[in-house]
């Protein structure tokens, strides 16, 4: 019993100071707001999902093509669209068109 | 040390409502310090989780009959690999294992998450939490495993279907998927709680997801060889309703494992992929509860109980709550890409799905309607054999051929040109094999040959997608044969692995098919020196043998084997009385021909008192695929899990990138 109670007041002890280590860490921490992606952000992200899509696209389409899954023409009329998309996607990824990035995710609708 | 055990499920308990609460607030208000409190919350209730683990079991060790639930699930006699065992034989034991590996779960992927995506993150927490409190509340409440009496002097034992080594990974590799699932479901969750679109859960829980689909899957494969062997009646699946608890959210998670490649490739069924993740989780909840609650009778389910009401009350929690939050985030999660053509992959995919979830939904009605029968009629109904078995052809056969069309169409559209190339082959295989079949009179079954032809169909296209890209490769780069076929899966692990975890698939549908579609059986009651014929062998029953093992005494038949007259040597099959438990057990015999794939299967039905024995026996062709399809299975498994520098690199930079400031 005596062992039972030292090792329940250890744990329960461990576990009050592991819940609480954030605040004993940072007792007067210079912010406490949960990093949240801002409306940028996301675009930014979503930009970017959209290029690794896109070239991930672009190379299963070789790969397709030289297995010969994909033929000449299929090829041909698929890689452009693909390319343009990556290049798009790219393009708004570059710090220049940050900018236009941001205005055009502010804009509502 | 029941003391500290309560204490320490007290304190799991406390934990995961903290985690709810304060994570809640963290993530509503969005504070960073309360957030990561949150966090931490359930990382001890892991630690306070395993101490009270560690308490049961080693009074289960230690034979320690004071408390309640080792006096039940265990004896003196019970050899000690049982005896640990035994920590899930029951009903609490097992809702303790539950809680252990959820908060286990749980501490892994907020440890591994926590720093990349926090806002996330913060919203996981609570959904975490909420299941968390859900079962340490089982367990601290409804059934506590830390139940006292004063000692008797030995125990009741442990059910001696369960004393077989299968039992001691078959029911934790379940829970390892059941709970596994949990994964998932919570970072969907945490992702529309979040307002997030991005695919930034299904990066952050693939390999999760994958994990527990692969245990779940390898666990089933177990918990169907210990049927086989232990249950003794000439079957490894008998579609029971606690076996089914386990195959629908398998199924389910194939569902969302297929259909989550489409929006990470095209962008599409999010809607889709979220309703996938509540259904599979949901799923394994209605797994737990069934073969918990004792609602069902089946030879798997142990237990009559309480938590019944609890269980329903929580899954309809989930559901109803899941499906009003993915109702509330339709209009982020509308897909800005469309199907461009019915003939391509994500079609594909789409089908198959589509087959995966009717079959899913199939099986659980036949689940459901007897215990909805029972609860509005008051009659007991069931649902036989013949019910799923229709089913599985009618979804079952299309879904192994879909398995073979799916990787030789190409994403976004093929042109009809191109599908005759690459699907010549293929189909010359699977026509050849078709025709060699029914010549060979396997034409006895219809669906059989179907599977066969399918098979050889399958097995064909994942043979040319290896042989087509090992060439391309080898084209690219140069070097070796072996080196390109290397470099190919080593490139591609996802989808040469997922090619490997197919030809798993196409192995046990060639194992299920020809042990049941073609297997032989013959019966009759045997006197010493007495034959008995069926397929090739000649058994000749030669008496009975009596010994006594650790914890019961064994009688067997001694059954000599010949086959098309060379003798095989013998197989025993017969019966354990166990002393304790006061039960008697079947034990069968099986031969096992590793060059063909088939099995002798003997059982002693009864052994009489006069030395006479009534034996059936089986001749189950290429049944042993089956176990082999489990090797493959975890093969291909591992080769898609392996970690991918390559993507990990691709993914660092998407994620780095978009938090890094815009510069303009």
């Amino acid at each position: 019993m005596n062992v039972a109670l030292l090792l329940g007041a250890l744990l329960a002890a461990g576990c009050v100071v592991l819940v609480a280590l954030p605040y004993l860490r940072e007792p007067r921490p210079l912010g406490d707001a949960l990093e949240e992606p801002s409306e940028l952000d996301r675009r930014r992200l979503e930009l970017a999902e959209t290029r690794d899509r896109a070239l991930a696209a672009l190379k299963e389409l070789e790969l397709d093509h030289r297995t010969g899954k994909v033929s000449d023409d299929d090829y041909r009329a698929l890689v452009g669209p693909l390319r343009r998309e990556a290049a798009e996607a790219l393009r708004a990824l570059e710090p220049r068109a940050g900018a236009a990035a941001r205005v055009k995710a502010e804009r509502p609708g | 040390m029941p003391e500290l055990g309560r204490a320490a499920l007290v304190a799991t308990l406390g934990l995961a409502l903290y985690a709810l609460v304060a994570g809640s607030v963290a993530a509503w208000k969005g504070r960073r310090r309360l957030a990561l409190s949150a966090q931490n919350a359930l990382v001890a209730a892991f630690a306070t989780s395993l101490v009270a683990s560690v308490v049961l079991a080693s009074a289960l060790v230690r034979n320690d009959f004071s408390f309640v639930y080792a006096a039940q699930h265990t004896s003196r006699d019970l050899p000690t690999g049982y005896t640990i065992s035994a920590f899930w034989g029951g009903q609490e034991g097992s809702l303790l294992l539950w809680l252990l590996i959820l908060t286990g779960y749980s501490t892994a992927v907020l440890l591994v998450n926590r720093r990349s995506a926090r806002d996330l993150v913060a919203w996981v927490t609570p959904v975490l939490g909420a299941v968390t409190v859900f079962f340490a509340f089982l367990v601290v409440v409804v059934a506590t495993p830390f139940a006292t009496q004063a000692a008797p002097p030995d125990g009741n034992g442990l059910n001696p279907s369960l004393q077989n080594p299968y039992m001691m990974a078959h029911p934790p590799l379940l829970y390892l998927g059941f709970v596994g699932l949990t994964v998932p479901f919570a970072f969907a969750m945490g992702a529309l709680l979040a307002r997030r679109t991005d695919e930034r859960w299904i990066v952050a829980t693939r390999r999760w997801t994958l994990v527990a689909w692969t245990a779940l899957g390898v666990g089933q494969l177990l918990g169907s060889h210990w049927a086989y062997e232990e249950v003794g009646w000439g079957g490894y699946y008998a579609w029971d309703p606690v076996e089914n608890a386990a195959l629908m959210p398998w199924l389910a998670a194939t569902a969302f494992l297929h259909s989550v490649m489409i929006q990470e490739k095209r962008g599409m069924l999010r809607v889709w992929n979220h309703l996938l993740v509540v259904l599979a989780f949901s799923l394994s909840l209605f797994g737990t509860f069934l073969t918990r609650s004792g609602i069902v009778s089946s030879i798997h389910s142990f237990t009559q109980s309480s938590i019944g009401p609890w269980f329903l009350f929580f899954i309809c929690i989930v559901v109803f709550g899941s499906l009003a939050l993915v109702f509330a985030r339709l209009p982020l999660l509308r897909s800005k890409t469309r199907l461009e053509s019915l003939v391509s992959r994500e079609a594909t995919f789409l089908y198959n799905n589509l087959l995966l979830v009717a079959l899913t939904l199939t099986i659980l009605w036949g689940v459901a309607y007897p215990i909805l029968h029972e609860a509005v009629v008051g009659e007991s109904r069931i649902v036989g054999p013949g019910y799923y078995n229709f089913f599985l052809r009618v979804f079952g056969l299309p879904l192994l051929l879909l398995m073979g069309i799916g990787p030789l169409v190409a994403w976004r559209r093929a042109s009809l040109r191109s599908l005759g190339l690459t699907f010549a082959w293929p189909a010359g295989v699977a026509l050849l094999v078709g025709l060699a079949l029914l010549a060979l009179g396997a034409g006895s079954s219809i669906p059989g040959l179907i599977a066969y032809t399918f098979s050889a169909f399958v097995l064909a296209s994942i043979a040319l997608e290896f042989i087509r890209g090992t060439r391309a490769r080898r084209s690219l780069a140069g070097g070796s044969w072996p080196g390109a076929f290397s470099a190919l899966i080593g490139r591609n692990r996802r989808r040469y692995g997922g090619y490997v975890v197919h030809a798993a698939i196409v192995l046990l549908a060639i194992g299920v098919a020809g042990s049941s579609a073609y297997d032989t059986v013959g019966e009759r009651r045997l006197a010493a020196g007495d034959t008995l014929a069926v397929g090739d062998y000649r058994l000749t029953y030669r008496g009975l043998e009596e010994r006594e093992a650790a914890n019961a005494t064994e009688v067997r038949a001694v059954v000599a084997v010949e086959r098309n007259g060379e003798a095989l040597g013998t197989v025993e099959a017969g019966k354990n009385a166990y002393t304790a438990e006061r039960q008697v057990s079947n034990e069968v015999g099986i031969r096992s021909d590793l060059l063909t794939g088939e099995d002798l299967f003997v059982i002693a039905e009864q052994v009489n008192a006069d030395g006479t024995v009534y034996i059936r026996a089986f001749v189950k062709p290429l049944v042993n695929l089956i176990w082999l399809a489990g090797l493959v299975f975890v093969l291909g498994a591992l080769i898609t899990l392996w970690p991918d520098a390559r993507e990990q690199r691709r993914l660092a930079l998407r994620y780095e990138g978009a938090e890094a400031p815009v510069r303009t």
